[in-house]
C-alpha cells in the first residue's frame, strides 16, 4: 500500500545537467503535471474553437485569388514571400490557413464531442447491460460488437456517407456508430469483475432492483474507465474525422475541417507543402496532447480504481 | 488418486527432536524506511534477534506491522526505490549481507537465505511445467553436466516436500495441481539450494484447515532433516504456538516483546502481547465471558508518536509512556520487552537506552 | 429449551450446471454443491455451518439470501417460502434478512457515502422520509461503536475493522430476524477481531437477531455460535449445540477438523489426526459416504451406502456408520 504509485524523489547532490536531474525534470512535467500537453490542447484545440469569430484574422472562406499561395512568414526566399497579414500562408484559393485551422478546431472539437457522447452513451449502456446481465443477452450484444470490430471502419464509413451524403451529422453519426463497440468491450470487461463484489451482493440482499445496482453501485464504479476512454478516443475521433474528411466523406467543401485542408493540400505538396503540413500539425499535436493527457490519467485514476 | 491404505499416518509419526545450534542469522538495529509522498514509512524501525541453526523463530504480529517487509530486507528484495535501509546489520554465517554488492545478492538468496511466500497462485510461473521451473531453479545451485542429473534432483526434492508420485508431478502444469500441492512445490524449489534459513510468510493462510496441518507437519520434518533454520511470519497465533520456539512480537514497526514460546503465551509482559494472548478465542473452552478486546488501532507508521508505540491503547500507559519510547528489558531466560512498567523490576535488566 | 424456529431448510439441493462448449451449451456434469440438507435457525440464535473450501457453506448462506435459487427443497422464514415471495413480502423479506460479507474492503460501495449505503435496504423496500432513514443511521452507527457525524463520509476513509462495523450497521437497519454472517471476522486483524466478535454477541442480545454464521474458525464458531453444522463436500456430517458438539465429536471428519484446528496454547497435548489426500472434486463425489476416501475409520459398507442421519444424544445429529 505504501509503495503505490510512482514516487519522485528529488535525486540529492547531483549537477543540473547529469541524467537523473534531467530525467527528474522532465518527468515532472510530463508524467506529473501535464500542463505542457494542456496548454498545447488549450492553444490549439480548445481556444480558437471557442473564439475563432473573434480571433481569426481572416474569414476562413474568403477568397482571395491576388493572395493564392502565399507561404508562412518565415519563408521570405520565394518569388511570393510571406505576409504578417497571413502568418501560416494561404491555398490555392487565396483563403487564410491560420483563420481556417482556427475554425476548422471548432469543427473538430465539436464532431469529436457529439460523437463521445452518442458513441459513449451507446457503448457503456449495452457494456453496463451485457456485463451485469450475463448469459445470452451478453452473448447478443457481444456477438453484435465483435461484427463491428470485424468491420472495414474506413469502408463501412464510406458506405453509409455514399448512402446518406456528405454533411457534418453523418459525420458524427459514422463516428458514433464506429466508436460504440469499443465502450462496449472496455466497459463490460470493468463491470464483470466489479459484479463479483461483494458490494453488489449486499445491494441485492438489500433488495435493490437490477436498474438500481446498475445506476448506483455499478456505474459510478466504471466512471473513471469512462473518462480515461474518452480523453483517449479524442484523438482517435478527431484522426477518424479528419480521415473521412480527407477521403471526401466527412465534413464537405467548403467546411474549414482539418482532414478537408490536407486534402486539398496534396495536389500542391511539392510546391506549396504548407497548406496541408499545416493542419496535419494542428491533428498532430491534438492527438498526441489528448492521448498522453490519457495515459496522465489512466495513471492518476486507476490506482483509485484497484483499491475498490 | 491415493489408494485407501496411505490415507492415514498419525501413528506412525513423532514429534522429531529439535537440534538447536549456533547462531545462523544475527539482525542488529535493522531500520528500513519508506520514502513516499505522505511522508517517511518507518516499516521496520529498530530490530535486534538472533536465530540459532535449527530454530523456528516466529513473527507475529498484525497487518502493518512492519513484518513483511523484515522478511524482503532480510533477502534485500524490499521494493526500490521507495525502501531504503537506512541503517543496521544483518549477520548471515558470520558475513554482513548488506555489505554486499547487489549483483551477488543472487549468490546469497536461495543458497543461504530463502523464502515461501503466502500465495502459491502466484509463486508459480502458469505457462512452465513444474519440472521446467524447478530445473530452472535448481541450475543456479548445481554444477550437473545434463539437464537429466537436475530433473533427478528434482524429484528427490519433490519427494521430500510430500509430493505423491513426483515423477509424474514434473511434468504438471501449475494450474493442474490443487493449492496444498502447488505450496509444495513452493517449498521445494525454497531448500532446493539447502539454505541455511528458510523464511515463511504466512504460508498457509491460503490453505483449508486439514491441508495446513499437513504442511506444517513437513515443514517440521524438513527441518529436522536437515536443521535449516526458519522464520515463521504469521499473524495466526495457533500457527505460532505450533510451530514456533522462539517468537517475536512486533508493533507499529518495532518489537515489542520477545521470548520463547511458552512463556509468551503463559505469561507475556508486554501489555500489548498481554492483549492480544487474551482476544483470541480458544475452542477448548466453554466461552461465558466476554472476548477481551483491544479498542483503537495501530497509529500510522509515517505518523508515529514519539513515546511507546503503544500507549495510545494501553491499559497501564503513564506519562512517561507518552514522552520516551520505553528502552528493552531483559531477564535471565533470554526473555525481553520493551514497556516501562518492567523498570526497576528485580528480574528485568535495562538493555537498551530509553527514547530510541 | 425449545425455543420458536426462525428459519428452515427442508431437504435443500444446490447443483451448478458444468458446461462444455460456446454456443449451444451442452451440460457434462454437476457440482454437487449442497445435497439435500436440513436444519433450523432458532429466534436470537446463531447456527454456524463450519468446513472446508468448497463444502458448500457459502452456497447455502446464498441460498438464504436468494442470491441462488436451490435446485430443490425449500427455505422458510416464519411461515413463508423464500424462494416464492412477491412483492409487499419480498419486501418485507428484504428487510428482515441481510448480510455481513468477508472483505470489508469490498462489501460497501465505494462512491456511495456512508450514510447512503446503510439506510439503503430501509429506502429500497419502506416507506421512510430521508429525515428517518438518516435518524436511524445515525442511531446504529452509535450502536456499532462508531459516531453519527461519520454518516457523510465514504467508506475508503474508515479502517477495516471500522467498515466491518459499517457493514453490520447496514445490516442491521432494517431490523432485521436474521443475518447471514459470510467470514466476518476473517479478514480482519487479529484484536479487530475480538472487537468485532463482541460488538456481534452484543447486537443478537440486544436486537433478538438470528445469526447464519459461515467460518472456518472453529475457535470462532466457539466463541459465537449456539448450534454448529459440520458439512462435508455438500453435506451435513455433524450437527450438534455448540458445547456438546466441542465437547463430544463423533464423525471421523469433524475429528480430524477439530484436530488440525491450531490452538493458541504451546502445550495444547490434543490427539492429532491428519488426513491424508484433499478433498475430492464436488462433481463427482465419491459414493457412499463422501469422506470414506480420506477416513481412517472406512469400512465396506461406507463405498456402497450413504449413511443415514442419527441422534445419537438429545439434539446431536451424526451421519456415519460407525454409529
Amino acid at each position: 500500500m505504501a509503495t503505490e504509485g510512482t514516487v519522485l524523489q528529488l535525486p540529492q547532490r547531483l549537477p543540473w545537467y547529469s541524467v537523473a536531474r534531467l530525467r527528474h525534470l522532465t518527468n515532472l512535467i510530463f508524467k506529473e503535471y501535464p500542463v505542457v500537453w494542456l496548454t498545447i490542447l488549450f492553444l490549439v484545440l480548445i481556444f480558437p474553437a471557442l473564439t475563432a469569430d473573434f480571433t481569426a484574422p481572416h474569414d476562413p472562406l474568403k477568397q482571395q485569388l491576388s493572395k493564392r499561395l502565399t507561404p508562412p512568414v518565415w519563408d521570405q526566399t520565394g518569388d511570393k514571400p510571406g505576409t504578417w497579414s497571413n502568418i501560416l500562408g494561404t491555398d490555392k484559393q487565396g483563403r487564410d490557413i491560420l483563420s481556417r485551422i482556427m475554425h476548422g478546431s471548432r469543427i473538430s472539437l465539436m464532431v469529436s464531442l457529439s460523437a463521445l457522447a452518442i458513441g459513449g452513451t451507446i457503448g457503456t449502456t449495452l457494456g453496463l447491460v451485457s456485463g451485469y446481465f450475463g448469459r445470452w443477452v451478453d452473448h447478443l450484444i457481444m456477438r453484435v460488437v465483435d461484427t463491428f470490430l470485424a468491420l472495414p471502419l474506413i469502408l463501412m464509413a464510406l458506405v453509409i456517407v455514399a448512402v446518406f451524403g456528405p454533411s457534418f451529422y453523418t459525420a458524427i453519426g459514422v463516428i458514433s456508430v464506429l466508436l460504440w463497440s469499443r465502450y462496449t468491450r472496455q466497459i463490460r470487461a470493468e463491470v464483470l469483475s466489479i459484479k463479483a463484489l461483494d458490494f453488489v451482493a449486499r445491494a441485492r440482499v438489500a433488495g435493490c432492483s437490477n436498474l438500481r445496482i446498475i445506476v448506483k453501485h455499478v456505474f459510478p464504479n466504471v466512471v473513471n474507465t469512462l473518462i480515461v476512454l474518452a480523453t483517449l478516443q479524442v484523438g482517435t475521433v478527431i484522426l477518424l474525422e479528419a480521415t473521412l474528411s480527407f477521403l471526401g466523406a466527412g465534413i464537405p467543401r467548403p467546411n474549414p475541417a482539418w482532414g478537408v485542408m490536407v486534402a486539398d493540400g496534396r495536389d500542391h505538396i511539392a510546391s506549396a507543402w504548407w497548406i496541408a503540413v499545416m493542419p496535419g500539425l494542428a491533428i498532430m499535436f491534438v492527438v498526441l496532447s489528448m492521448n498522453m493527457m490519457g495515459d496522465w490519467l489512466r495513471d492518476k485514476l486507476d490506482p483509485k480504481l484497484r483499491q475498490v | 488418486m491415493t489408494s485407501q491404505a496411505d490415507n492415514y499416518q498419525a501413528e506412525n509419526y513423532y514429534e522429531p527432536e529439535k537440534n538447536i545450534g549456533e547462531v545462523v542469522l544475527d539482525v542488529r538495529d535493522l531500520r528500513t524506511y519508506l520514502y513516499t509522498r505522505w511522508g517517511i514509512t518507518k516499516a521496520v524501525d529498530g530490530l535486534n534477534f538472533q536465530v540459532r541453526a535449527g530454530e523456528t523463530l516466529g513473527i507475529v504480529g498484525e497487518s502493518g506491522c512492519g513484518k513483511s517487509m523484515t522478511a524482503l530486507t532480510l533477502l534485500r528484495l524490499a521494493p526500490k526505490p521507495a525502501a531504503r535501509i537506512v541503517s543496521g546489520e544483518i549477520f548471515l554465517d558470520g558475513e554482513n549481507i548488506l555489505e554486499r554488492p547487489e549483483n551477488e545478492m543472487r549468490f546469497v538468496r536461495g543458497q543461504k537465505i530463502s523464502m515461501i511466500l503466502q500465495d502459491p497462485m502466484t509463486s508459480l510461473n502458469p505457462v512452465f511445467t513444474i519440472g521446467n521451473q524447478m530445473v530452472e531453479a535448481l541450475g543456479m545451485y548445481y554444477q550437473e553436466e545434463q539437464q537429466r542429473g537436475l530433473r533427478d534432483r528434482a524429484v528427490d526434492i519433490l519427494r521430500r516436500m510430500g509430493v505423491a508420485a513426483p515423477e509424474r508431478r514434473v511434468m504438471d502444469f501449475p494450474h493442474q495441481m490443487s493449492g496444498g500441492m502447488k505450496q509444495r512445490v513452493v517449498g521445494a524449489m525454497a531448500i532446493a539450494g539447502t539454505p541455511r534459513v528458510l523464511i515463511c510468510d504466512e504460508p498457509t493462510t491460503a490453505l483449508d484447515v486439514t491441508i495446513q496441518a499437513q504442511y506444517l507437519r513437513l515443514l517440521k520434518q524438513v527441518q529436522a532433516e536437515s536443521g535449516v533454520s526458519i522464520i515463521f511470519i504469521t499473524h495466526d497465533m495457533g500457527v505460532v504456538a505450533k510451530m514456533c520456539d522462539r517468537a517475536l512480537v512486533m508493533y507499529a514497526g518495532r518489537v515489542v516483546e520477545q521470548g520463547d514460546i511458552r512463556t509468551l503465551f503463559k505469561n507475556p509482559s508486554h501489555p500489548y502481547t498481554k492483549a492480544l494472548m487474551a482476544s483470541v478465542p480458544s475452542m477448548e473452552e466453554k466461552h461465558v465471558d466476554k472476548l477481551y478486546s483491544i479498542e483503537g488501532q495501530p497509529p500510522a507508521l509515517f505518523d508515529l508518536p514519539v513515546g511507546c508505540r503503544f500507549a495510545n491503547r494501553c491499559e497501564f500507559v503513564t506519562d512517561k509512556c507518552i514522552e520516551t519510547y520505553p528502552p528493552s528489558f531483559a531477564n535471565e531466560q533470554g526473555h525481553s520487552a520493551d514497556c516501562w512498567l518492567l523498570e526497576g523490576q528485580s528480574e528485568w535488566r535495562q538493555v537498551t537506552e530509553a527514547g530510541v | 429449551m425449545e425455543q420458536d424456529v426462525l428459519l428452515q431448510a427442508t431437504d435443500l439441493t444446490k447443483y451448478f450446471p458444468v458446461t462444455k462448449g460456446l454456443v449451444l451449451q451442452k451440460i457434462i456434469g454437476w457440482v454437487q454443491a449442497v445435497d439435500h440438507i436440513n436444519f433450523t435457525i432458532r429466534r436470537g440464535q446463531t447456527l454456524a455451518l463450519v468446513g472446508e473450501s468448497g463444502c458448500g457453506k457459502t452456497t447455502t448462506a446464498k441460498l438464504i439470501l436468494r442470491l441462488e435459487r436451490p435446485t430443490t427443497g425449500q427455505i422458510t422464514l416464519e411461515t413463508a417460502d423464500v424462494h416464492n415471495l412477491e412483492g409487499e413480502e419480498l419486501k418485507q423479506y428484504h428487510t428482515d434478512v441481510s448480510a455481513v460479507f468477508q472483505d470489508p474492503w469490498s462489501s460497501l460501495s465505494p462512491r456511495m457515502r456512508v450514510r447512503d449505503i446503510i439506510s439503503e435496504a430501509l429506502v429500497v423496500n419502506q416507506k421512510v422520509t430521508t429525515k428517518e432513514a438518516y435518524d436511524r443511521v445515525d442511531y446504529l452507527l452509535e450502536s456499532v461503536g462508531l459516531r453519527a457525524q461519520q454518516a457523510t463520509l465514504y467508506p475508503h476513509e474508515f479502517s477495516g475493522g471500522q467498515r466491518q462495523r459499517l457493514a453490520v450497521a447496514s445490516a442491521l437497519v432494517g431490523n432485521p430476524k436474521l443475518i447471514c454472517l459470510d467470514e466476518p471476522v476473517s479478514a480482519l486483524d487479529v484484536s479487530i477481531q475480538a472487537q468485532i466478535m463482541n460488538l456481534l454477541k452484543d447486537l443478537q442480545d440486544q436486537f433478538n437477531v438470528g445469526y447464519l454464521l459461515v467460518a472456518h474458525n472453529l475457535a470462532t464458531v466457539r466463541y459465537l455460535a449456539h448450534e454448529v453444522a459440520v458439512m462435508y463436500l455438500g453435506e451435513i456430517v455433524e450437527q450438534a449445540e455448540t458445547d456438546e458438539l466441542y465437547d463430544n465429536t463423533l464423525h471421523p471428519y469433524t475429528k480430524a477438523l477439530f484436530s488440525a484446528a491450531l490452538t493458541a496454547n504451546p502445550d495444547s497435548q490434543r490427539e492429532e489426526i491428519i488426513l491424508r489426500g484433499e478433498v475430492p472434486s464436488p462433481i463427482n463425489p465419491p459414493s457412499g459416504c463422501r469422506f470414506h476416501v480420506r477416513c481412517p475409520y472406512a469400512m465396506d459398507i461406507c463405498s456402497q451406502e450413504i449413511p443415514e442421519r442419527k441422534e445419537l444424544a438429545p439434539g446431536h445429529f451424526v451421519s456415519c456408520h460407525l454409529y
